[in-house]
């Protein structure tokens, strides 16, 4: 596919759709400790949109993806995944829909007595009655699309940050959920690996659809998302042509005091009046 | 230091047993539920058996040999010391068998439990084995439950065997006892109560361990720190609740038993 893949049309579209909606947060409170953290937000993730959550340290941004998968619950509100209200699951009931949801811990969170083999696999071991060898090729596949192949038989300990914070999206991307959480899977990287990561992210909204929530805390890396697409053709990231940027199914997040203060596309972020936003935009 | 009223901290209480009970509750139900697991079963029942099995020898047999050094001194001023099988024999078997071995491998598998599982819990594995769809208790609560079950009845009779012979060495090479006749006493005088006694605590035993150490590792909060205090209370925890279970079990049995 040469073209960028839909049109703002095609996302407004699809967003006023409540049936296409990945994810609905619906007035999701939630406190700590008597400490308010969200204070009854809601937002909408379209199918195949990948929407990037900022806010300052500690602001909920990590909260938000934990509640999306039931691992917490919330104080009040509703939040749907994929049709199904999650606050109203139990446990058991909930690791059915987390199959379909993979997620990219902020500390990687990769089960550090496993290989890098063994922790990739996890998954396709756990759901079925498949050997050691049937899993191997896709094992390779979702390693090689990290470029980490020969870290097979290495265990997590052995391998610095940046690496494993790929090998954590290769054991999410195992399965091609059809949605998909990264926590700052740039946080602390040098550029160069950072920009592998916002191809691999790319890559994964344009070729396969992912709906994605994506936390970060540098907004460059989310403007490179809204002006490139991935060229299957060339099997590379490339800068959308001038007058189509923003024209990917990408939005744009901002929490500040537990609020969302700000939702929409590139282009409304630019636009935006907001002092706070535009401060965090310069 | 915060000042908490008594009425919080029982709450607290009681909500700590309600969370352990469901615990316990729930690795049971799994035992009935796919996938089983079984892998994780023999790599544990490997860990918690045959990595015990140097230390329950050890102490069974010394605790035997203890037993009948004791029990000679004493029998010897009542010139009857051709009872010794027979005491040695009973109380390895009720009592001292089950709750040595159990106190050793509450010691070593508890403790190892609780910090396992909790840096798990600190690092966020557990939360990653829930996100990944994998059901925590199911595949790393419930195997340690079984295989500590199955474990600490085996290792248990391999300790009473272990302690009567400790007791024969001592009856024997000290006292100039008749190696067969001791044999003969100390098996004779075992009737079925007294094995069944003896076999029933290590189940129950064996389930106190695991369902403790994995409790306080699921719910180590704070770090490094918090799995540390985690260890070290699930080992606590569990050697009383073995004491007092024993305590019970043994008066409820001799009840039933009628025992004179
Ligand atoms: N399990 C918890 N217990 C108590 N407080 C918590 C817990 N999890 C999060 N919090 C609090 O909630 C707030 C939001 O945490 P969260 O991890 O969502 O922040 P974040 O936006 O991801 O921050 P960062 O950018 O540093 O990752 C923080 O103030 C934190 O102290
Ligand atoms: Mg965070």
């Amino acid at each position: 596919m040469a073209a960028p893949p839909a049109t703002t049309e095609d996302r407004q579209q699809s967003t006023q759709d409540p049936t296409s909606s990945a994810v609905v947060f619906e007035d999701v409170s939630i406190a700590f400790e008597d400490k308010p953290v969200l204070d009854e937000i809601s937002f909408r993730l379209a199918k195949g949109e990948t929407k990037a959550i900022f806010g300052v340290a500690g602001s909920g941004k990590s909260t938000i993806l934990k509640l999306a998968l039931g691992l917490i619950r919330p104080d009040s509100g509703h939040i749907y995944v994929l049709g199904e209200d999650v606050t109203a699951m139990r446990e058991e009931e909930l690791f059915d829909l987390r199959r379909k949801i993979g997620i990219v811990f902020q500390e990687s969170a990769l089960f550090d007595s496993l290989t890098v083999r063994e922790n990739v696999a996890f998954r396709l071991l756990e759901e079925g009655d498949v050997t050691e060898e049937e899993v191997e090729r896709p094992v390779r596949e979702s390693l090689s699309f990290v470029e980490l192949e020969n870290t097979v038989d290495m265990f997590p300990s052995e391998l610095s940050g940046g690496m494993r914070r790929r090998v954590a999206i290769a054991r999410a991307i195992i399965t091609h959920p059809e949605i998909l959480l990264y926590d700052s899977p740039t946080g602390g990287l040098d550029p160069v690996t950072s920009t592998t990561i916002i191809e691999l992210i790319v890559k994964q909204r344009d070729v396969y659809k992912t709906s994605s929530l994506l936390v970060s805390h540098r907004l460059q890396d989310a403007f490179m998302m809204a002006t490139h697409y991935f060229d299957r053709k060339t099997n590379q990231m490339q800068p959308l042509p001038p007058g189509m940027r923003g024209e990917v199914p990408m939005g744009f997040l901002i929490l500040k005091d537990g609020k969302i203060i700000f939702d929409g596309d590139v282009h409304e972020l630019a636009k935006s009046k907001d002092e706070y936003i535009k401060e965090y935009i310069s | 230091m915060e000042l908490i009223s008594p009425t919080e901290i029982a709450k607290e209480k009681v909500e700590a047993v309600q969370d352990y009970s469901v615990l316990a509750g729930r690795s049971i139900a799994n035992l009935f539920r796919v996938p089983r697991y079984f892998a994780d079963m023999v790599q544990q029942a490997d860990l918690i058996g045959f990595g015990s099995l140097p230390i329950v020898i050890l102490t069974g047999l010394s605790i035997g040999a203890e037993l009948a050094l004791n029990s000679a001194n004493t029998l010897q001023r009542f010139g009857s010391l051709s009872l010794i099988g027979q005491l040695v024999s009973v109380g390895m078997v009720r009592e001292l068998g089950p709750i040595i071995t159990g106190l050793m491998v509450a010691g070593r598998n508890s403790s190892g439990m609780a910090s396992e599982l909790g840096s798990m819990i600190v690092t966020e594995q557990i939360d990653a084995m829930r996100a990944l769809g994998t059901d925590p208790i199911k595949k790393l609560v419930t195997p340690r439950v079984v295989s500590t079950v199955f474990m600490l009845f085996f290792l248990t009779i391999i300790s009473d065997l272990l302690g009567l012979f400790g007791g024969a060495l001592i009856s024997t090479f000290l006292y100039g006892m008749d190696w067969r006749q001791y044999w003969s006493t100390a098996w004779q005088i075992l009737v079925f109560q007294d094995v069944f006694m003896g076999l029933v605590k290590p189940v129950l035993f064996g389930f106190i361990i695991s369902t403790v150490g994995c409790y306080y590792g699921m719910t180590a909060r704070g770090g490094t720190q918090g799995v540390g205090r985690a260890t070290t209370q699930a080992v606590v925890a569990s050697s009383v609740l073995i004491l007092v279970t024993d305590l019970v079990v043994t008066k409820l049995l001799m009840t039933v038993f009628a025992y004179h």
